[in-house]
C-alpha cells in the first residue's frame, strides 16, 4: 500500500506542501504500525495484517465512495443504515429463493444483483431530494439513515436476520477466501480504489466533483451540470456501499438492527484522516484509503495489547484520530505561505 | 382501545340517566368517591420497555406482545400498552405520556438505565400506580412494588463453574466482555468468583459490546495474540456468533469450547445437537418480561400477594434441557 501514487493536484503551485499533504497520512500509518510492532510483535504476523485489511475493507470501499460525496462538497450520513437494509434484504431474497433455485450461485447473484440495484437507488434517492428538493444533505441523509435504520429493524421483526446456511457455505468464499495469498475482499477493496483514483483524478467526472465543491456558483456558470454530477456522486456511494455489504454479508451471514452502526462517522473519518477537506474541493483516494487502515489498525493494535485500560479505548483512538490529522494540517499551514 | 378518563366519565352516563342535571353532577361526584364502582372498570397497564435495538431487546418486544396478547385473551377486563423507546429520554417521556394520556393503574418498566428513570419511575408511583420494575434496579429503593430480574451475578457464576468442571480446573482462557455497565460488571465479578482458587488463566478480557461484529474482531485478535486457548466465555449470544465465525476462519475449532449467554434460539439449537463448540448456554432471558406482566395482572385479578422481588434463576442450557427453552418463533 505504501507503493501507492501521490496523486498530481490539478494546480501545480506550492509543490512542497502538496507533497506533505499527500504523505502525511502514509507517514501516520507507518508510525502507527511501528507503535504496533513495538507492543506486540504478533501485530506483523501475515495473519494479523490480512485479517486487519480485511477488516478495513467495508469503511474502506464505503469511504471511498464518500470521497467524492464529500470532495463534491455533499455528505451522507446514511451509509451505515443503507448497509444494514441492504443486507437485510439480500437475507431475505436469498433465502426466499432457496426453494426456487436451490442453495447455489443463481441465488447468491440475485443476491448480489438486488444489492447494487438497491445501492443505487438509494444513492439516487439521497441525491435528487438533495438537489432538486433544495435540502441541506445533513438533513436528508440524516433523515434516511433513520429510514433504513428503523426499516431492517422492522424486516428482522426486532430480531436478527441469518442466512441460510446452504448459501452460506456457497458464499462464504467471497468474505473468506483468498486470490493469489490476498484475502477477497482486500482485491475489492484495491480494485475500488484504483477505479476511484481515476474517476477522480484523471476524469471530467472528477474534476467537476473538484470544481463544484471548491464553488457550487462558479461550477454552475462553467456550464457544469450541478445537480447531476452531484447525484451520480450519490449513486457511487450507494454503489460503494452495495459492494461493501457483498463481502459484509458472507462474513457471519446475519444483519440486524445493530449492523453497520456508526459507520458513516468512520467511513467520514477515514475520508478526513486521508486529506480530503471536510467542506469540499478537494480529494484524495489513496489518503482515504489510508485512513480506513488507519483506523482499524487502531482497533486491532488495542486489542492486542492489555497495557491499556479497556476503558480508555475510545481516549486513544480519539487522540490518535487528532494528532494524524493535526500533523498534516499543521505541517502544510507551516510550509505554504 | 378506551382509555381510563372516558371510561370514568361514562360512568356517571349510565348510572344517571333517570336524573335531571343536578343529580347526575352528583353522581359524577358519587362515582369518583367510590372506588366499588371502578372495580368494574377495565384496569390498564402499562408497559414500558427498550426499543429492539439489539437480538436481547428485541426477545424482550417479542414476548411482551405474545404475553399481552394471552393476558389480555384471558382478562377481558384487563388493557396492556406497550410504548417501545429508543433512548433514556424518550423513555421519560414515554412515562409521562402514559399517566396523563392512558391513566395507567399499572407500570411494567424494563428501565434503559437506572439513573436517569429513577425520577421518572418515582413520579408514576406517585401517581398512584403499581409500579413493577424489570431487571435493572432503581437507584432509590422503595419506589417499586415488585421487582422482576435475572440475577447478572449468578449468571456470571453459573458460566465461571461450567468453565471450570469442564475444564477440570486448569486451562487457558479468554473474555469477551459487554458493554461497560454495571449489568456487565456483575457477570464478570460473578465470573471471576467461580475461577478463584483454580488453575484456569483469563489470558485477556476485552469488551466486545454484546456484539456480532465485534465479537468477531476482538476474537480475530485473541486468536493471533494467543497460540493456545482453551475456553472462550463471550457472556453473550450475539457475540458467540462472532466468536464462532473467527474460530473457524482460524481453523481452531478442535482447540476450545465457547460458551455465551441469555437463551438465542440459535444457539440454543446449537447445544440441542450437541455441537461440541458450543457445549452448553447460560440463561438470561428476554422473556422475564413476561413474567413481570403476570404477576403484575396477578394483583389485579387475584387474592394472593404479589408485592415483593422475584428473581430468576441462570440456569445451564445443556442438551439435555435445551428443548425447554427453545422457541423458534421468537426472533431471538
Amino acid at each position: 500500500m505504501n507503493s501507492a501514487m501521490p496523486d498530481t493536484k490539478p494546480s501545480g503551485r506550492k509543490r512542497a506542501s502538496v507533497d506533505i499533504m499527500t504523505w502525511g497520512p502514509f507517514i501516520a500509518l507507518l508510525a502507527l504500525a511501528v507503535l504496533g510492532v513495538l507492543i506486540n510483535p504478533a501485530f506483523l504476523g501475515l495473519d494479523n495484517l490480512s485479517n486487519m485489511l480485511t477488516r478495513s475493507a467495508f469503511i474502506g470501499v464505503i469511504a471511498i465512495g464518500a470521497t467524492f460525496v464529500i470532495t463534491a462538497g455533499g455528505l451522507d450520513l446514511s451509509v451505515g443504515s443503507m448497509a444494514a437494509f441492504i443486507a437485510g434484504v439480500m437475507i431475505i431474497l436469498m433465502n426466499s429463493l432457496v426453494e426456487q433455485f436451490g442453495a447455489g450461485l443463481t441465488t447468491v447473484l440475485f443476491g448480489v444483483g438486488a444489492s447494487l440495484l438497491l445501492g443505487l437507488c438509494a444513492g439516487f434517492i439521497n441525491g435528487v431530494v438533495t438537489t432538486k428538493g433544495k435540502i441541506e444533505a445533513f438533513i436528508v441523509t440524516l433523515g434516511t439513515m433513520g429510514i433504513y435504520r428503523s426499516l431492517v429493524t422492522y424486516l428482522a421483526d426486532g430480531g436478527t436476520l441469518s442466512l441460510d446456511w446452504g448459501v452460506r457455505d456457497i458464499y462464504r468464499p467471497v468474505y473468506y477466501a483468498s486470490l493469489l495469498g490476498i484475502p477477497v475482499p482486500v482485491l475489492v477493496f484495491l480494485v475500488v480504489a484504483v477505479i476511484g483514483y481515476i474517476l477522480l483524478n484523471h476524469t471530467r467526472f472528477g474534476r467537476y466533483c473538484f470544481a463544484i465543491g471548491s464553488n457550487e456558483k462558479v461550477a454552475e456558470y462553467s456550464a457544469i451540470s450541478v445537480d447531476r454530477i452531484k447525484t451520480l456522486t450519490y449513486m457511487l456511494q450507494g454503489l460503494c456501499v452495495a459492494l461493501a455489504t457483498i463481502i459484509y454479508v458472507p462474513r457471519l451471514g446475519s444483519a440486524s438492527g445493530a449492523t453497520g452502526v456508526l459507520w458513516e462517522l468512520e467511513a467520514i473519518a477515514a475520508v478526513i484522516i486521508g486529506g480530503t477537506v471536510l467542506k469540499g474541493g478537494h480529494g484524495r483516494i489513496w489518503g482515504t484509503v489510508v485512513g480506513a487502515i488507519m483506523l482499524t489498525m487502531i482497533g486491532n493494535i488495542l486489542n492486542l495489547t492489555d497495557a491499556i485500560s479497556n476503558y480508555l479505548n475510545g481516549t486513544v483512538q480519539g487522540i490518535i484520530i487528532i494528532v494524524a490529522v493535526y500533523l498534516q494540517r499543521a505541517s502544510w499551514r507551516k510550509l505554504a505561505p | 382501545m378506551p382509555n381510563k378518563r372516558l371510561t370514568t366519565t361514562s360512568q356517571p352516563r349510565t348510572s344517571a340517566t333517570f336524573t335531571k342535571r343536578t343529580l347526575a353532577a352528583f353522581a359524577t361526584v358519587a362515582a369518583l368517591g367510590l372506588p366499588t364502582l371502578a372495580m368494574a372498570e377495565e384496569t390498564v397497564i402499562g408497559v414500558s420497555i427498550p426499543a429492539a435495538t439489539h437480538g436481547w431487546t428485541g426477545g424482550v418486544n417479542y414476548h411482551a406482545e405474545q404475553a399481552k396478547k394471552r393476558l389480555e385473551a384471558l382478562y377481558p377486563d384487563i388493557s396492556i400498552t406497550i410504548s417501545t423507546a429508543g433512548g433514556p429520554s424518550e423513555q421519560a417521556n414515554d412515562l409521562e405520556d402514559l399517566v396523563s394520556l392512558r391513566g395507567i393503574d399499572a407500570l411494567v418498566v424494563l428501565p434503559f438505565e437506572s439513573g436517569p428513570l429513577t425520577g421518572p419511575v418515582r413520579r408514576v408511583k406517585e401517581s398512584g400506580a403499581f409500579v413493577t420494575v424489570v431487571d435493572r434496579g432503581l437507584e432509590q429503593e422503595g419506589i417499586e412494588d415488585l421487582y422482576v430480574a435475572g440475577n447478572n451475578q449468578e449468571m456470571g457464576r453459573v458460566s465461571g463453574q461450567y468453565i471450570r468442571q469442564k475444564l477440570d480446573g486448569q486451562g487457558d482462557i479468554v473474555v469477551l466482555r459487554g458493554i461497560p455497565t454495571v449489568i456487565d460488571d456483575e457477570r464478570v465479578q460473578g465470573f471471576q468468583e467461580a475461577l478463584e482458587g483454580s488453575d484456569i488463566n483469563i489470558l485477556d478480557m476485552q469488551y466486545a459490546n454484546w456484539n456480532r461484529d465485534d465479537g468477531f474482531e476482538v476474537m480475530q485478535d485473541f486468536l493471533t495474540r494467543f497460540d493456545n486457548i482453551d475456553a472462550v466465555w463471550a457472556q453473550d449470544d450475539d457475540t458467540a456468533l462472532g466468536v464462532i465465525a473467527a474460530v473457524r476462519q482460524a481453523e481452531r475449532e478442535d482447540e476450545m469450547f465457547i460458551i455465551g449467554g441469555a437463551g438465542m434460539k440459535g444457539i440454543i439449537k446449537r447445544v440441542m445437537e450437541g455441537d461440541e463448540l458450543v457445549p452448553a448456554d447460560v440463561l438470561y432471558p428476554p422473556a422475564m418480561i413476561a413474567t413481570a406482566m403476570d404477576l403484575t395482572v396477578q394483583n389485579f385479578v387475584s387474592n394472593g400477594p404479589v408485592v415483593g422481588e422475584y428473581i430468576l434463576g441462570s440456569p445451564l442450557i445443556t442438551p439435555e434441557n435445551a428443548e425447554q427453552y427453545y422457541f423458534p418463533d421468537s426472533p431471538y
